[in-house]
């Protein structure tokens, strides 16, 4: 996956709490077997009404939006199904940077080992940073090296990813490479448990 | 002794390969189940960096989601066709069993597992699918993963996982006549919400779990994902035990005796300590209908959809009532259905068939309704079959269909139109869930059958007598 130390980007918000991975991206689309491509369906029945037009009513289809790399949502979000065609979808459509008040476990991780950054903070900084993003525009500045945000008026907080996911995702390692760095454990685990 | 352990704790214990301070454990995984949406990808990543398959042993693959239920032999939809031949092509390359979707073992991954007694007590269990949790009825720790994780396992039989936090959910006294487990899950994530167990285990415990059969123990597991929990889990006991004797996977004889004893000694310890613990008194709760869009937005049937003024978020639950076409303070009862679906992996056992069956004899589905049962295995189907119960269901005039995932997430051809609502057995009642812009109510075989009937959702205790 792709190393991410710092990054800077545009906020698009999405004020809802619970937002499940069916809507994140709907079923019709979990049958492709690649794993690229799924940006297209992000959000689709929100994005697009039954006639495939946009919603203008929903926030990501404003243009000011349209570059935006960072979400910023309410509690609970990824709540639903393991698929990771979640995670792709947000990534493959640019975002690299969620915030919310808290995640559902499986998509967190599933997050993790793409390359997606999951911020937890406090509800009262996501709602003014919410009103900031919904009524003007709001640029963030996220830090993994030093774990802060900070806001075009330089307003920092911090926030906090356990080391071993953090390395992860600053060098972009590929896991499976360094578990079977304990390849000798595993064989030695298993000839354990066979006795 | 030493101190006494939760089952949670025990497991762990056992599974740790590697571990190192300030870094997640390195765990071992017992049984790796794999269908076929979540694991193409994960093959795809194999084969790029020319990794092999570490226990295809310990691996077992079917095709759920996608499987036609009407007419195995036709798949209309070609993405569907390629991704199923997709997993047939993978589990021969690496060495996998598989049973496709004609073989006699298929049907939902977690109906199977269970049922060739693949799931066993103490078990790490993963699967690319958040149900995992129902194998957690066993006493076995299981829990969904992505297809990262997938790929991870099948590379390596192991996941780096954090060491998680335990939740007691202690449910108290006996359940009333006409009260499925189903109302006793969903009754507990309409009072806690769908957080209660994020970021936990949930360890169910006390004298109505007790009771339940292993069927019923896999409904309240398999719904722990809707409560936030990746798994949930119940100790070992003689009902376990006796489920497990004689399957398929199950060593026979000495070994057995041998295996159940240990089995037993996973349960948790008295005086074992939790980090978090909720009591539930069993004989308050009432049969359940979700009337929202998210499993937690729930009432008792003899209750009312909540008015705005009652709930603190307002604008959550005016859009859940806005997209079910419900208005506050409608009466549970009063809800018209146009579609009844019994299966999935939370209601598709022979257990749930019976049940609904009950209901069902000698009485004709609602005309305005279009009502479907998909057993969750081949086997499942057969036994049914063998019982006489796919003759009542079909007398009544629903469709008896071919196990899979099928209405529960309408992947295949089985799909309720925009508008449509449904009296669902399923676990999840998410906008679109069934069907784009179909309106989703959970509820259980029993209620599903009556609403089938009667077209609304009715108390199931007064129509079945045990309440006046
Ligand atoms: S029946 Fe439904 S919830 Fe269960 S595995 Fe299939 S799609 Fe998932």
């Amino acid at each position: 996956m792709e190393p991410i130390k710092k990054h800077t980007g545009i906020v698009c918000p999405l004020n809802r709490d619970n937002v499940d991975t069916d809507q994140i991206i709907p079923k019709q689309f979990l049958k492709r077997i690649e794993r690229t491509g799924f940006g297209q369906f992000l959000f689709y029945h929100w994005r697009y009404d039954d006639d495939g037009n946009l919603r203008p009513d929903f926030a990501m289809n404003d243009p000011k939006y349209k570059d935006a790399t960072i979400l910023l949502t309410g509690e609970n979000f990824g709540c639903g199904s393991s698929r990771e065609h979640a995670p792709w979808s947000l990534l493959d459509y640019g975002f690299r940077v969620i915030i919310a008040p808290s995640f559902a476990d499986i998509f967190h991780n599933n997050s993790l080992k793409n390359g997606i950054v999951p911020i937890e903070l406090d509800r009262e900084q996501i709602d003014q940073w919410m009103k900031q993003a919904e009524e003007s525009e709001l640029t963030l500045t996220v830090d993994l090296i030093n774990q802060t945000i900070t806001d075009q008026n330089q307003h920092e907080v911090s926030f906090h990813i356990p080391d071993y996911h953090r390395q992860n995702l600053i060098n972009g390692w590929d896991e499976i490479a360094l578990t079977l760095q304990h390849e000798d454990k595993i064989a030695a685990y298993e000839q354990r448990m066979l006795s | 002794m030493g101190k006494p352990k939760t089952i949670v704790e025990k497991i762990w214990e056992k599974h740790v390969v590697h571990s190192e301070e300030g870094m997640p454990d390195l765990l071992y995984i017992d049984l790796h189940l794999v269908h076929e949406v979540t694991s193409p990808q994960a093959f795809e990543g194999l084969r790029l960096k020319n990794r092999r398959v570490r226990r295809p042993d310990l691996t077992y693959a079917t095709m759920d989601h996608n499987v036609p239920t009407q007419n195995r032999h036709i798949v209309k939809d070609e993405t569907s066709r390629i991704q199923m031949e997709t997993l047939k092509k993978n589990c021969e390359e690496y060495g996998i069993e598989l049973a496709d979707m004609h073989h006699p073992d298929q049907g939902i991954v977690h109906v199977i597992g269970p049922q060739l007694g693949l799931t066993q007590p103490g078990k790490t269990i993963v699967c690319g699918d958040s149900h995992t949790s129902t194998h957690g009825a066993f006493g076995a720790l299981a829990f969904g993963i992505g297809t990262s994780e997938v790929e991870h396992v099948l590379a390596t039989q192991t996941l780096w996982q954090d060491r998680p936090k335990t939740l007691n959910v202690h449910v108290e006294g006996d359940l009333g006549p006409g009260v499925a487990a189903k109302d006793l899950i969903l009754a507990i994530i309409a009072k806690y919400g769908v957080k209660i167990g994020t970021g936990y285990i949930i360890e169910y415990t006390g004298e109505a779990i007790r009771k339940l059969s292993m069927e019923e123990r896999m409904t309240i597991c398999n719904m722990s994902i809707e409560a936030g929990a990746r798994a949930g889990l119940i100790s070992p006991d003689e009902t376990t035990v006796d489920y497990l004797k004689g399957r398929r996977y199950v060593p026979i004889g000495k070994k057995f005796d041998q295996l159940a004893e240990e089995w037993l000694a996973l349960a948790t310890d008295e005086g074992a300590e939790y980090d978090k613990t909720i009591t539930i008194d069993a004989s308050e709760i009432e049969p359940q209908v979700t009337w929202g869009t998210n499993p937690s937005m729930g009432a008792p049937v003899t209750g009312r959809t909540p008015s705005l003024d009652e709930v603190e978020d307002k604008e959550g639950t005016k859009r859940a009532l806005e997209y079910m076409g419900l208005e506050e303070n409608q009466p549970i009862s009063s809800i018209k259905i146009d579609h009844v679906f019994i299966g999935s992996c939370t209601n598709s056992r022979l257990s749930d068939l019976r049940k609904a069956a009950e209901i069902v004899k000698g009485r004709k589905v609602h005309p305005n309704v279009r009502a479907i049962v998909v057993p969750g295995s081949f086997l499942v189907k057969m036994q049914a079959e063998q019982e006489g119960i796919d003759q009542i269901f079909k007398d009544a005039g629903f469709e008896w269909r071919d196990a899979g995932c099928s209405m529960c997430l309408a992947m295949n051809d089985d799909v309720v139109p925009p508008g449509g609502r449904c009296a669902s057995t399923s676990n999840r009642n998410f906008e679109g869930r069934q069907g784009n812009g179909a309106r989703t109510h959970l509820v259980s075989p029993e209620m599903a059958a009556a609403a089938a009937i009667e077209g609304h959702f009715v108390d199931i205790r007064k129509y079945t007598g045990v309440l006046n």
